[in-house]
């Protein structure tokens, strides 16, 4: 009777154990896709040429728009304005303060619109300014909706590299 | 005796309990310090004085709502601010997606778009909000706050309220006459 109660107790506490490594496992798993890096599926047609249609693997970090170290030319993961539970991928256009010139509706028009970027905000572009969904419909968006720069692209193998 | 092995086992644990904590605190709960007086008299009812630290209020901001970002009327909410993305703003959300609120001092409405809200702070003439900058995207908000932690004789639920009545009349008149 008591061996059998001792070897239940060592069960409990060996499966303890385990339960408590995997649980850091998943603490660290955590911060590193939040904090550091992660892999990301990113499709979609706004991003044509740079991205493909059907889905690309890229590494995302997570490290310089903490810092403040995003700028023009950079391509970002960004929560959608019009759905925070979306994340899309598009270019920095401009900064705060600067000034950009975009074309309206590229597709039926030569007009184009001249807006300054406020405070704070970022003026976001796709690089398929036909198919794309961006600051020229919705306005600037905060930086504060910025939640990672794209540094290289992992899948398809032979698209392998930065952008 | 400070040996080699127990500095890297110390080393160890506070690396463990650091990585443990930012998952609590990313993924379930945190607690954080109330500054200002925009949400008086909900939070910080009185005047800050030199031990601010000491007598702010400590709210616990829960994080589960940012995994479905349904937020309704009245709930207090911690957000970074539009325009400038290092400061956190706490305000309580007074309208939602599809409203049309009235904007002070005219006699305009505005309707607030898809994936935004509405907010404004208890204490409308000390408050900073939505009056200045307009509505702000769903994505900014980083948490809600639940409850009042500290000083021990404030401690409960922060409720949640409905905004005005005087406002909500604005807003169903001009959709009548529309």
């Amino acid at each position: 009777m008591r061996l059998w109660f001792g070897k239940w107790t060592a069960i409990a506490k060996e499966s303890v154990d385990r339960a408590a490594i995997f649980a850091k496992f998943l603490c660290l798993l955590h911060v590193t896709n939040t904090y550091i890096f992660s892999p990301t599926l990113v499709y979609g047609p706004s991003m044509l040429p740079t991205l493909n249609l059907t889905g690309d693997v890229v590494l995302s970090e997570f490290i310089s728009h903490r810092l403040g170290k995003v700028g023009p030319g950079d391509v970002v993961l960004i929560q959608s304005p019009e759905n925070p539970r979306k994340t899309i991928t598009k270019r920095i256009v401009a900064m705060e303060g600067e000034v950009v010139s975009f074309l309206v509706d590229p597709s039926r028009s030569e007009k184009s619109r001249t807006v300054v970027v406020p405070k704070g905000h970022v003026w976001i572009q796709g690089d398929n300014i036909y198919a794309s969904k961006d600051s020229r419909n919705f306005g600037p968006v905060p930086y504060g909706l910025i939640q990672g720069k794209v540094c290289c692209r992992v899948w398809p193998i032979d698209c392998f590299g930065t952008l | 005796m400070v040996t080699p092995s127990f500095l890297w086992n110390v080393c160890k644990s506070s690396f463990t309990f650091g990585l443990i904590g930012l998952t609590i605190s990313d993924r379930f709960a945190s607690i954080v310090p109330v500054r200002g007086l925009s949400m008086s008299p909900t939070l910080n009812p009185h005047e800050s004085t030199s031990l601010g630290l000491f007598t702010d209020d400590h709210v616990l901001v829960e994080k589960r709502c940012l995994t479905n970002y349904k937020f309704s009327h009245g709930d207090v909410v911690v957000f970074c601010s539009p325009s400038s993305y290092k400061e956190k703003h706490i305000k309580r959300i007074t309208a939602m997606a599809g409203d049309w609120i009235s904007v002070p001092y005219s006699y305009d409405a505005v309707k607030i778009p898809e994936g935004h809200c509405w907010v404004e702070g208890d204490n409308p003439t000390n408050s900073l909000d939505s009056r200045s900058f307009g509505p702000i995207p769903v994505g900014l908000i980083r948490g809600r706050v639940t409850h009042i932690m500290w000083p021990p004789q404030r401690v409960g639920k922060v409720d949640t309220r409905f905004p005005k009545d005087g406002e909500c009349l604005v807003c169903y008149c001009i959709i009548i006459f529309l």
